[in-house]
């Protein structure tokens, strides 16, 4: 049954309120945009790549709190790794969001998996993977990206193509 | 006076009450809370007496219809023609031939879209619509318009949502080939000033498509004194099936109109050097029809005439005021859509929360909204946001279930401060 109880959590609610790295960087390396169709959901992420590590990322736009928080932990999560390990973390939190990864389980999501809770709500996936979509479009230097169609995480992988 | 309006109202509720038990789906629970379906406009729920008819079509009734010489055929042709004057004398046809069944309210654009679009609106041509519009009667419109190389000029709203008529006279040109108007706004609730569109348009000869899908579950239509061209509207969203709608054409339009589908019994004979189609409505009917799904609509139909518009719209005005009040005393939420006429729909937006948490939130709680752009996203737009909650009424919802709305967003507040 779906319980929205264990999505809305006070840090969830808190990344909603006062979003980490919200902004955007004058020097970015990489940047793209994120639109769900859906809710009107639309965000532009720019980071800044050097010697292949996420030097700087930032996240701006409007978006549902379960987005936008999303955004924010994710900010803080791949801030410091490498474009690699970043686009390892992109991978588990798809896994997380669609019910295929346990988040009890080995990984590397750590607080992430406060949105396990997702995985009930089909409707609400798109909105926490959106940013995640976004990084994995920035990263490989794809312009902008979308929840639908063939890029609808329901359906397709994640790193299909690009 | 008093004492007649609260007779009135006990009487309304008597009868509400007995209305309620005839909707199976009702008495559902979500998320352990009993079921608090505001989400109408969307789709609606059907009543025992209209999914009996379903039953017993398929059970003692079903054959292909217009073709076989045999017993079952014939039968259903004619329970698939008597739904066909059932919904004529609903909406007060001149014709029975004027009931077209299509897929929807869509498919029905779509039709008028092809078979007058096409064939009458030329390159330089116009077309009106206005900023209301659900998406299904835009895009039709934008096809032919890109392919004919004809323009489409918008009717503005103002602020509470209803459209600028002087704005629309203005727009009313010689090169006006179509005016496309939705009768009730399904985003906001405005209920638009047809009528006089269409006399304004037919003192320029301009023909009119209303687009009624949220009209018709809740007030009296009459074709015939609305004078106008078309009418399109689903099955689904008054207490009938999905898969199932009308379009009402004017029989001097559907005579000139070309055909949307070929296929089977659209046809009056067929050679591979010429085909000879088929008169109205049937020329527009390619192919087996959800004859199920007509014959329940006429069920439908049957049923809401049976209830009685007095009553469902004495009903539903009074639940939106209730619920217009209610949600007006909550600090921080804007009812977006505030018309002086409007139908049961009440478009709202949570400061500093997103339609999505609202309805997520909400669904907690065992209460249906609706969250996102409703199909209309021009309309989001013109008021500069990407989205709201909506909750839509049917006759059969009760000022218990705006309550249960209202605590919902106040909790929705809560969790959110």
């Amino acid at each position: 049954m779906a319980d929205s109880k264990q999505l809305y959590q006070e840090v969830i609610l808190d990344h909603n309120r006062k979003p980490r790295n919200w902004g955007v960087l004058a020097d970015a390396t990489h940047k793209a945009d994120g639109h769900n169709p859906l809710c009107g959901d639309r965000i532009r992420l720019t980071l800044k790549l050097r010697d292949d590590v996420v030097d700087a990322i930032n996240v701006q736009g409007e978006s549902c709190a379960i987005c936008k928080a999303s955004a924010s932990m994710m900010t803080m999560a791949v801030k410091g790794k490498s474009r690699g390990d970043a686009e390892q973390l992109v991978q588990e939190f798809r896994d997380l969001a669609i019910g295929k990864l346990d988040a009890t389980g080995p990984g590397h999501l750590g607080r992430l998996t406060v949105f396990a809770g997702v995985r009930d709500l089909p409707t609400r996936v798109k909105c926490a993977i959106l940013p995640w979509h976004t990084l994995h479009a920035a990263l490989n230097s794809v312009a902008s990206t979308t929840t639908e169609a063939d890029a609808d995480p329901m359906h397709a992988p994640i790193g299909g193509g690009a | 006076m008093n004492a007649l309006h609260s007779s009135l109202k006990r009487a309304q509720s008597d009868g509400l009450a007995r209305i309620r038990d005839d909707f199976p789906i009702l008495k559902l629970r979500v998320n352990g809370r009993p079921l608090v379906f505001l989400d109408n406009a969307a789709s609606s729920q059907m009543p025992q007496p209209v999914i009996d008819r379903w039953v017993r079509y398929q059970t003692s009734q079903h054959a292909n219809i217009h073709r076989a010489v045999h017993h079952l055929s014939e039968v259903a042709t004619a329970e698939y023609e008597g739904a066909r004057k059932k919904l004529a004398a609903f909406i007060n046809a001149r014709e029975e031939r004027e009931v077209i069944f299509t897929s929807g309210t869509t498919d029905a654009i779509n039709l008028v879209a092809h078979g007058y679009g096409r064939r009458f609106i030329g390159a330089g041509d116009e077309i009106v619509l206005t900023t209301l519009e659900h998406h299904s009667n835009i895009v039709p419109w934008q096809m032919v318009a890109e392919e004919k190389g004809a323009t489409i000029r918008v009717v503005p709203v103002n602020d509470r949502g209803e459209l600028i008529f002087e704005e629309y006279l203005r727009l009313l040109g010689p090169r006006t080939k179509l005016v496309g108007v939705g009768h009730v706004s399904n985003a906001l609730g405005t209920v638009n000033p047809v009528r006089e569109m269409i006399q304004a348009a037919h003192e320029k000869g301009v023909p009119v498509l209303v687009d009624g899908a949220q009209a018709v579950p809740h007030m009296k239509l009459d074709v015939q004194a609305l004078d106008c061209d078309f009418y399109a509207f689903s099955g689904h969203k008054m207490f009938g099936p999905t898969g199932i709608g009308v379009l009402y054409g004017k029989a001097e339009w559907l005579e000139k109109m070309q055909p949307y589908k070929g296929g089977g019994d659209m046809i009056l004979s067929v050679t591979f050097e010429k085909t000879t189609y088929n008169v109205p409505p049937h020329k527009f009917e390619a192919g087996t029809p959800p004859i199920a799904a007509a014959i329940t609509l006429g069920a439908a139909a049957d049923y809401l005439a049976g209830v009685g518009f007095d009553l469902i719209h004495a009903h539903e005005t009074d639940l939106l005021d209730y619920a217009t009040d209610q949600v007006n005393r909550l600090p921080d939420v804007r009812i977006i859509g505030t018309a002086e006429k409007k139908a049961a729909v009440l478009s709202f937006v949570v400061d500093g929360v997103h339609p999505h948490d609202v309805g997520t939130l909400l669904n907690e709680e065992g209460v249906a909204i609706r969250t996102g752009h409703h199909c209309a996203q021009p309309v989001m737009q013109r008021f500069g946001i990407p989205a709201t909650s909506r909750a839509s009424f049917a006759f059969y919802n009760t000022h218990a279930e705006v309550d249960a709305l209202v605590a919902g967003i106040k909790r929705v507040q809560k969790v959110f401060r």
